[in-house]
């Protein structure tokens, strides 16, 4: 009798703790979900209410090649994005986890970026990358090469906001590989160093396979808003030029609230996702392959 | 043993290009029209105060920091608030559905945000929120990623803590208040600092879902502003600067702080 009423005190009590936040998540978050993929199905403009459409949008989607371009340039400003980003925040951060001095300073102007906008980004960057007077074009002009367009060059334009967005994360995945590094345990690198090993070989065998967990979860997270890349385009870009930024959510913004074609917009995203969590699954299985533990 | 690193060489430089874009943003905020369209660029001859003043003049600055200051300090409110008492539900009660809800509350960090904003937006207009702060609010309200970090908060935590105000006839909210709360605290300051970093930032939701001048959060008006003074840069750098004022100081004065919370999301 008493344990009966105590486990539906039980019940009583978890959903009362809980139910606030599930509620919303629930309506704001799951719901939405499905109704996406609903309205993948409809031909809707996202004011009044759709009708249904079958398979057109997904029809649609296969035959157009704006959408392809669209993943195309998406996937190639990931293959960029991501290896540049970890490529250049685990060197830096092995040199800031020396005792040297200064090396507060040095942190704090690596992980600026970290609470600049997207916005105010944009906005310092098309200053900088400007074609007439940049202080990118001035520095080009000192040592002699001609003035380059960036942003409002179609060949230039996206890897001119790989930059930006490298500028913008690098803070984010120094400080991750930071605190990886100094977990890594003190004994563990002198034990190398007494066995013999040199700075660059205990780094190579001892730190490098210890942060790999590090080194993991920033590859999904990285890949993750990379295909979700939008914000810098819009405010430097908005597309161009000739479509030259026009990655897959620009593509997906663009049908939805230009051309107000909702039902191909929702499946558009039905298809990021798609793309996002084959990259996630992905790459979650590699790391458990490549996973190191110290207890 | 200390000497002169070589390494100050190689990091001198890069902080130097990682600051460059801040620095020159407020050198050109403090130029003239014309000092901002010279090549090569140089540095201003004095000190522009005029471009803060027309900034201010025709921006309404001040209501897009407020707007932005009141929905941040909502969602950062309700999610110490809901996501602590779901967290603590979750870690610590063996409830009917619980371990269900959980896992499908789990499942919508994996959904990214553009699939889920067609349809909150249909929403949001039958709910009448559209161009309202409501509907900046309530999808940030509570969020999967702030219940899993408190849930996994409470599992590290031993359970004889509470088992003995429970024993002593506290209720499972005052233990939760007067038991746990002290402990919390440097979780819930890493759960605060990011929910306001990413409700201050947002910028694609609030772009679909508010469309006039006196709705807008900082980072759209900003945008907004960008759009429409495209050639006066002294005049948009001035907007920029004020926008960012108010984080770059709180980053200036709790750097470590901040680091700290953003690298215990990351590892954890």
């Amino acid at each position: 009798m008493t344990l009966d009423r105590r486990r539906l005190a039980d019940h009583a009590a978890g959903w009362g703790f809980a139910a606030p936040a599930v509620v919303l998540i629930g309506v704001f978050g799951l719901v939405p979900v499905v109704w996406s993929f609903v309205l993948s199905f409809q031909h809707t403009d996202l004011t009044s209410p759709g009708t249904f459409a079958g398979g057109a949008n997904y029809a649609k989607l296969v035959a157009d090649p704006l959408f392809w371009d669209a993943a195309r340039r998406t996937l190639v400003y990931v293959a960029l994005f991501v290896p540049v980003t970890l490529a250049l925040a685990l060197p830096i951060a092995v040199m800031l986890n020396q005792r040297i001095r200064g090396v507060v300073l040095y942190r704090l102007a690596v992980s600026v970026p970290l609470v600049t906008s997207t916005v105010a980004t944009g906005i310092m960057f098309s200053w900088l990358a400007n074609p007439q007077f940049g202080l990118v074009n001035a520095a080009l002009d000192a040592v002699g090469l001609p003035k380059q367009g960036f942003f409002a060059d179609p060949g230039q334009a996206l890897f001119a906001v790989v930059a930006m967005t490298v500028w913008g994360w690098l803070g984010f995945a120094v400080i991750i590989y930071l605190a990886a590094l100094q977990n890594v345990p003190k004994d563990l690198i002198e034990a190398s160093s007494l066995d013999g090993c040199g700075r660059a070989r205990s780094f190579w065998h001892v730190e490098l396979p210890l942060v790999s967990p590090a080194t993991g979860f920033l590859l999904v997270w990285l890949t993750i808003n990379g295909l979700q890349l939008f914000d810098a385009v819009y405010v430097t870009t908005k597309g161009g030029p000739l479509r030259a930024t026009t990655v897959l959510v620009y593509h997906l913004y663009n049908e939805a609230f230009v051309s107000f074609d909702g039902g191909y917009a929702a499946a558009i995203g039905c298809a990021v996702f798609v793309l996002i969590a084959a990259f996630t699954l992905l790459q979650l299985r590699f790391n458990r392959r490549s996973h190191y533990e110290v207890r | 043993m200390r000497r002169p690193s070589a390494l100050h060489l190689v990091l001198l430089p890069l902080s130097a290009v990682m600051v460059t874009p801040l620095v020159w943003m407020i050198l050109v905020s403090v130029s003239t029209q014309q000092e901002s369209r010279r090549f090569p660029p140089g540095l201003p001859s004095g000190i522009e105060w005029e471009n803060y003043l027309a900034a201010m003049r025709d921006a309404p600055l001040g209501s897009w920091l407020v707007n932005s200051f009141v929905v941040s300090a909502v969602c950062v409110a309700g999610n110490l608030l809901l996501c602590s008492l779901a967290g603590y539900a979750f870690a610590r009660i063996r409830f009917l559905g619980g371990r269900v809800a959980f896992f499908l509350m789990l499942a919508t960090l994996m959904v990214p945000f553009q699939i889920v904003m067609l349809p909150l937006l249909i929403m949001m207009r039958s709910l009448g929120l559209v161009d309202t702060l409501g509907a900046l609010i309530a999808p940030n309200l509570a969020t999967a990623f702030g219940v899993f970090l408190m849930r996994q908060f409470f599992t590290t935590l031993p359970r004889e803590l509470e088992e003995a105000a429970r024993i002593d006839g506290a209720s499972r909210l005052r233990t939760l208040l007067q038991v746990l709360l002290p402990l919390m605290r440097p979780t819930l300051a890493t759960l605060a600092v990011l929910t306001f970093l990413q409700t201050w930032n947002d910028f694609l939701w609030p772009l679909i879902v508010v469309q006039s001048p006196d709705t807008m959060t900082v980072q759209l008006g900003l945008q907004s502003f960008q759009g429409a003074h495209t050639t006066n840069w002294p005049k948009l750098m001035a907007a920029t600067v004020l926008s960012q004022l108010p984080v770059l100081l709180v980053f200036f004065f709790a750097q470590r702080f901040f680091v700290r919370s953003v690298a215990a999301a990351g590892i954890k």
